[in-house]
């Protein structure tokens, strides 16, 4: 495989994960606003952290309002991670490697790429939003059914993979960082329920309430959920989860090209890392600390992958 | 051309149904004009979902347009195919025999049968490749001959594309598409199938490999890149063939060959199919602002290392000043007389021609010798007075940039408007490959079609659609 498609791949991938992590941002700031009263503008300032946009809506907006937020996020085409940005360059990234994906998912991705700016051609009243959100995780979510279904298990799957994982291990991480103050062991020490509208901020942003109740009942507090978004591996946007992914993908890669790369050694490290720590010494270490750390060996072990493959010349 | 009447490939000149048609229009008889409006909307809306678009060049990405598709095939019958195919084969051979004699001992110059002057004062001939005799002898490898029809038996070549002619993906989708929305078309008639076309070029591609080509070759295909108008076809053949679709800043030069740079280290490449001009190819060599290249493929080319489809030069023998004398070529390399005729062709470079040409603007057609693609010529009789004047200054300042020819009335066939069939002009391109093995010219090829009522121009940049194209079975 060409050194450019394993990179058309990671990317094209990352891109269609960041879109789907972005909507899901948008409906959780959405649902918080309209359950709760006064003003919901903090929020969405720290829903756009959590996307990783707020600088440039910073430098774009002189104030936060919900109606720009949601615009930024979605439409923007000045904001390189809004939905219809990201399509757009998970298709462009797609059009480089076509002949690596089948006609299914290549179909499934223009097919998404079409609808969605469709659906982004204007501003997204609040009546529509729903719907509108609705389409993109469903037309994404049919890019990944056509990956899971109809693509060979080789080396193409694994750099789709990677890039998907790297991609979410990060908003994973960014999500809990936004969040960390309110899961500081403060407010877990006297084993209280954090703030209702807190904790229901960070599951949905993971799609995640209905999985924490089923795993650890209806009790919600800080320990559980950073136990749960940190280390829990059968929850498939933890940080332990996505990180082991990764390094089972890089592992078939290995055994696939008979060789050991640097970058299976980082993976190997993390996941080594996560599946020794207990979440009490994550709090005793620090969780903002922590999580730092874990953005920083994603960032490297990225990098590491780029050169092992050969992404660029 | 002396027939006022213009020849309809279904109707012929006075409104009888000719044979190859007869399937088709007891099948349309039994059709309801408002499940074909239905079909033919179904047709865009699959082109647009499989990407089949191109880039309008110079607009963003937000510009991909899809070429207009017409559910009508046109039918050929295996009769008249037969005929057209010994044609094109026997030309396409007599191409390959110049190319390889302009570069090497230059007989027909020395027999005086072409001015020395059409070839050196050409931009399209390449002096890097004299003494160069690429594998087998093949310089063009994949061939779009342009042709006309006037009448039954009347097809004209309008054209000679063996740079690197495109539009052959439309040809296999339009294919792919009519199969899917009207299988009973096809279980009635007896088409002779196109789908082979990609491993068909697979293999004669391979089989031009290089001496320094040790083992199975391994073939590529060289794209612009994403921007370009025909990046879709790109794609499309790379994936269809089974190889790696490259681009310049893939591909390197190491240890003697040109490799690829994959996720597992540097690979060579024998064979590649490159998509873009001459002047990109090898910024070394040639153009050295180009990016898009590989600098030194000239100098592994020459030594064997890798071989180029379709050679570098070859525009020498498409370009429209020798396309006047194709039927001495054909004459001079395969001792026959060319089977398709040529059209009358006036070279404005020579005083008498050009000044026949000034006189009956009105009534031809001229052509930049160097055009494509439909842009800078003009249609005498359907232009203004005032474009006439125009083009008039612009060919009495270059006169030997130009060509003229006698207005051709090309022959229709019928297309789908929404009061059901009508008459449209066509042209057809079939493609042609040509290895060591021999030439394969695969049935059919990409018809156009100008969608306009009584229009001539049938290039996609102009409006111009496409259709099936079926050679039947006899």
């Amino acid at each position: 495989m060409l050194g450019k498609t394993a990179n058309g791949l990671y990317w094209m991938f990352r891109y269609l994960e960041r879109a789907e992590n972005t909507s899901r941002l948008v409906d959780t700031g959405q649902r918080i606003g309209l359950t709760r009263l006064g003003d919901a503008d903090d929020e969405w300032t720290s829903v756009m952290q959590s996307a990783g946009v707020i600088e440039g809506y910073d430098a774009h907006y002189d104030e936060t309002s919900k109606d720009s937020a949601i615009d930024w996020m979605l439409r923007s085409r000045d904001n390189p991670s809004s939905v219809l940005s990201t399509i757009s360059e998970a298709r462009q990234n797609a059009r480089l490697v076509r002949t690596a994906l089948t006609g299914e998912v290549w179909e499934a991705l223009n097919g998404c790429y079409m609808a969605t700016r469709e659906a982004l051609k204007r501003k997204v009243s609040e009546r529509d939003l729903p719907a509108v959100l609705g389409l993109i995780r469903q037309r994404t979510a049919l890019v990944r059914g056509a990956t899971h279904g109809t693509m060979l298990r080789n080396d193409i799957y694994d750099f789709a993979r990677i890039g998907t994982f790297i991609e979410r291990a990060d908003a994973t991480a960014r999500i809990l960082d936004v969040k960390y103050y309110v899961l500081l062991p403060s407010n877990f020490s006297v084993g209280s329920s954090i703030d209702n509208v807190h904790w229901e901020t960070i599951l949905r942003s993971v799609s995640a309430r209905g999985g924490f109740r089923m795993a650890y009942g209806s009790q919600v507090n800080a320990r559980d959920i950073a136990q749960f978004l940190v280390l829990d591996k059968r929850m498939p946007r933890s940080l332990n989860f996505c990180v082991s992914k990764i390094y089972d993908n890089l592992a078939y890669l290995g055994s696939d090209y008979g060789a050991k790369f640097p970058s299976m050694d980082l993976a190997e490290a993390l996941v080594n890392r996560f599946n020794a720590h207990d979440i009490d010494a994550v709090f005793e270490y620090g969780l903002h600390e922590y999580i730092q750390n874990v953005l920083t060996s994603l960032r490297q072990l990225g990098g590491q992958i780029e050169q092992d493959y050969r992404f660029y010349e | 051309m002396s027939d006022t009447k213009i020849f309809d490939e279904m109707w012929g000149r006075n409104e009888t149904l000719r044979d190859p048609y007869a399937g088709f229009q007891s099948w349309f008889e039994g059709e309801d004009l408002k499940r074909l409006r239905a079909k033919q909307r179904e047709a865009e809306e699959v082109f647009r979902l499989t990407g089949i678009t191109f880039n309008v060049y110079g607009r963003s990405e937000a510009e991909e347009r899809l070429i207009p598709f017409d559910i009508i095939p046109r039918v050929i019958s295996g009769r008249e195919w037969q005929k057209l195919s010994k044609g094109i084969e026997q030309r396409v051979r007599a191409i390959n025999a110049f190319l390889h004699d302009i570069y090497n001992r230059q007989e027909i110059i020395k027999a005086g049968r072409i001015p020395l002057e059409m070839i050196t004062r050409n931009e399209a001939f390449l002096p890097h490749m004299m003494g160069m005799c690429p594998p087998g002898g093949i310089y063009t490898h994949i061939v779009g001959t342009d042709l006309v029809r006037t009448g039954g038996d009347q097809f004209y070549v309008l054209e000679d594309n063996a740079r690197t002619p495109s539009g052959v993906s439309y040809m296999l989708e339009n294919r792919e598409t009519m199969l899917q929305m009207f299988p009973e078309l096809f279980s009635k008639n007896r088409v002779q199938p196109v789908q082979n076309y990609p491993s068909d070029l697979r293999r004669s591609l391979a089989a031009c490999a290089p001496p320094a080509c040790d083992g199975p070759p391994t073939v590529a295909v060289l794209t612009p890149g994403i921007y370009n108008s025909a990046y879709f076809e790109h794609a499309f053949l790379a994936d269809q063939m089974g190889v790696e679709l490259v681009e310049g800043h893939d591909l390197r030069v190491v240890d003697g060959r040109v490799a690829m740079r994959t996720t597992r280290g540097y690979q060579p490449i024998d064979v590649l199919y490159r998509r873009i001009d001459d002047d990109f190819l090898d910024p070394l060599n040639f153009n050295p602002e180009s990016a898009l290249g590989v600098p030194g493929i000239m100098d592994v080319y020459r030594a064997g290392g890798i071989t180029i489809a379709n050679a570098p030069g070859t525009g020498i023998a498409d370009d429209k000043a020798i396309y006047s004398y194709m039927p001495e070529i054909v004459e001079f390399y395969t001792g026959e007389k060319a089977i398709l005729e040529n059209v009358p062709t006036w070279r404005c470079s020579e005083p008498d021609s050009l000044a026949y040409v000034l006189d009956n603007l009105s009534e031809l057609v001229v052509k930049e010798v160097h055009g494509s693609g439909g842009y800078g010529m003009l249609i005498g009789p359907t232009s203004s007075k005032k474009e006439i004047e125009a083009f008039r200054a612009k060919l009495i300042s270059r006169p030997s940039n130009y060509i003229a020819q006698p207005t051709l009335a090309l022959s229709t066939v019928p297309i789908f408007t929404k009061a059901g069939l009508a008459p449209r002009h066509v042209d057809l391109r079939p493609y042609v490959l040509c290895s060591p093995e021999g030439i394969n010219i695969t049935p059919g090829g990409l018809t156009r079609v100008a969608l306009q009522k009584g229009s001539l121009v049938v290039n996609s940049s102009q409006g111009g659609g496409t259709k099936d194209t079926w050679v039947l079975e006899d």
